[in-house]
């Protein structure tokens, strides 16, 4: 059975009064359990207004012991590869949307070529490659050509792309593919279905079994995520930490990412329902860190420099920096549109300095997997 | 104190040391120079064969240690084998520890996987230093293919839980004819000693130290406190705990958070 026929059995608007029950003595309970396996209630006391009111000091600093006792100082870096803004899904929220009218490309080989040079001159060898959905123009036939020329430049290869098949999931792993990042963006059908409006991507099954395929091919990782601000976060966080629980269970071997991604209220952009303030998106990083200690915890360059260095430290394992969200944004800057605004704008070694300024190592060099991969 | 003798190698010291988790190579550097540790153990996953930014080798060559690479992200036997080929080829070491840890959550080692990797590697000529749990038969298995070294583990690796497996390691050292060294979970310099006491030929810390508020501080305490186990251990016994403090900045914000 699949994460989603084991999630559509329960209503997940019924995880908002979990939470909200949540006292002072399950947060304790929950900080006691620290390092056993947690179940889902201990996670809904983590995000609990009550951990938020009385616990968040106790806490981060439990997450930082937590995190440097598991990952010690180091701080893996990855920057993102967009390969195209071509995408037949419409979507309320995203800057790609087919909706919205644009000029739109796909990187030719040549072009990926020149990017993955920009790449290496930054010093990045963990590539995470990024396109919007079209099979038709950045499908299958497209990655076969574009995964063996990145892979040459990348100890470790990440996609986000459109959803694909475990068997060609597990043809990419032997080009060279290392991890998976799909995030659901919400587990609630009725936000789903509102918010992907047409295209593959309003296929709510396909997307949230993707990492289930993902596991079925063997991949090393698998990133999951859901979007702050779509839907309340209280049912969203839920319902993603059954996610972990359940891809723990079933594929005890692939390591798992999870990500925070949140949309910012902005003029003219798409207004968030639910918008997610700092305060509590500390406490949902610590939570995370708490619940599952083996979770790598990412974070883009979607949140702005201030407050990536207040968090980095308190539990994040992997950060990007100097990224563009443009194709070709790398050696070819400001000739497409980007799929959304970089809020930390600060160059590698500006962003590198502040990690050494709070005691962490900036790690460049992970080639885990390639070497293995030859065998 | 005796020396301690590892693969026909006399060895000052009786701490080897992990390479890993550390602020940075310089912190590292004056971390083992600080243990006394004569081995050190890296992941060949990040060894940079091509010298590029996160060289850790070089500054540990400087130091004059000898280099015992590992086969940590390894997940079954085969890729564990490869590690250890490829290691040998980059580092020009036979030494391995083999170390198979398939489930990601308590990252612990894979009997069968250890079994078999070390058995392969050890007729293809390597020392080899197999890293297991703290399963007496399972030492004495692996002692029959040959390995240069069994080292069980105290507790789960990175947990700081100490000699967890305490009467299994007393079995462990009391059957066994090559060195053990007592691998994983020791979080504090008395367990350290504590481990040498009972009777271990060597032990093997790196969480413990490189998460330590001072590194460079608590390496020198490991160095005293295997001295200290060691020759306790030889004069013959009568009878028979990471931190990380938010920095100001996030102390305001977690209070303002707090309202």
């Amino acid at each position: 059975m699949s994460f989603f026929d084991e999630i559509s059995k329960v209503d997940v608007d019924s995880f908002r009064a979990l939470v909200d029950s949540r006292t002072d003595r399950d947060v304790d309970r929950a900080l006691a359990r620290c390092g056993q396996r947690m179940e889902l209630p201990d996670f809904a006391a983590l995000i609990s207004e009550p951990a938020r009111v009385h616990y968040l000091k106790e806490m981060a600093t439990l997450s930082m012991q937590l995190t440097r006792r598991r990952f010690g100082r180091a701080v893996n870096m990855y920057l993102p590869l967009y390969l195209s803004n071509l995408c037949t899904n419409r979507c309320a929220y995203c800057g790609f949307s087919s909706a919205n009218k644009f000029r739109r490309t796909v990187l030719t080989l040549d072009e990926v070529r020149d990017e993955c040079e920009a790449i290496k001159a930054m010093g990045y060898e963990n590539i995470l490659l990024v396109s919007g959905e079209s099979e038709r123009r950045a499908g299958m036939p497209y990655f076969r050509e574009v995964m063996p020329l990145v892979k040459r430049y990348a100890a470790y290869l990440q996609v986000e792309v459109q959803p694909l098949s475990a068997e060609d999931y597990a043809e990419l792993k032997g080009l060279g593919l290392d991890a998976v990042c799909v995030y659901q963006e919400t587990y609630h059908p009725g936000c789903y279905r509102e918010n992907h409006l047409s295209g593959r991507k309003a296929d709510m099954r396909w997307r949230m079994e993707t990492p289930d395929r993902a596991g079925q091919a063997g991949l090393d990782k698998v990133g999951l995520a859901a979007l702050l601000g779509l839907y309340d976060p209280r049912v969203d966080l839920m319902a993603l930490a059954a996610h972990v629980l359940y891809m723990r269970d079933h594929y005890p071997k692939v390591r798992l990412a999870i990500s925070f991604p949140r949309l910012r209220p902005a003029a003219g952009a798409y207004e968030p329902r639910y918008p997610v303030g700092d305060a509590k998106l500390v406490q949902v990083i610590t939570a995370w860190r708490i619940f599952d200690n083996e979770l790598d915890l990412t974070i883009s360059t979607r949140e702005g420099a201030e407050f990536r260095d207040l968090i980095i430290p308190l539990g994040v394992t992997g950060v990007s920096a100097g990224s563009s969200t443009e194709p070709g944004g790398y050696a070819h800057h400001g000739e497409n549109l980007e799929q959304w605004a970089v809020n930390d704008s600060r160059g590698v070694d500006e962003v590198c300095a502040a990690l050494r300024l709070n005691g962490l190592d900036p790690v460049f060099h992970d080639a885990s997997t390639t070497y293995f991969r030859a065998v | 104190m005796d020396n301690l003798v590892l693969a026909g190698v006399e060895l000052p010291s009786r701490l080897i040391l992990g390479t890993g988790k550390y602020a940075s190579g310089e912190q590292l550097k004056q971390a083992v120079a600080a243990s006394g540790a004569a081995v050190v153990t890296m992941a060949i996953k990040r060894v940079d064969t091509e010298g590029h930014r996160d060289d850790i080798v070089g500054p540990l060559r400087e130091l004059g240690v000898r280099l015992m690479p590992n086969t940590s992200g390894a997940r079954d036997a085969r890729e564990a084998v490869f590690a250890a080929r490829l290691s040998r080829e980059a580092l020009g070491t036979d030494w391995i520890k083999v170390e198979v840890h398939p489930g990601q959550k308590y990252l612990l080692p894979d009997p069968i996987a250890t079994y078999e990797a070390s058995r392969e590697l050890v007729r293809d000529g390597f020392k080899v230093f197999a890293y297991c749990g703290a399963d007496p038969e399972l030492c004495r298995a692996l002692e029959e293919v040959g390995v240069a070294a069994v080292m069980p583990l105290g507790s789960p690796i990175g947990s700081a839980r100490g000699l967890e497996t305490r009467g299994m390691l007393s079995i462990i050292i009391e059957q066994s004819h090559v060195p053990v060294v007592v691998d994983a979970g020791i979080g504090a310099p008395s367990e350290a000693a504590a481990a040498l006491e009972m009777g271990a030929a060597a032990l093997m810390v790196n969480t413990a130290v490189a998460a330590a508020g001072d590194p460079v501080a608590m390496a020198r305490a490991f160095c005293l406190a295997a001295e200290a186990g060691r020759t306790a251990y030889e004069a013959g016994l009568a009878s028979r705990a990471a931190t990380a403090r938010a920095t100001s900045p996030m102390e305001r914000f977690l209070e303002e958070a707090m309202k």
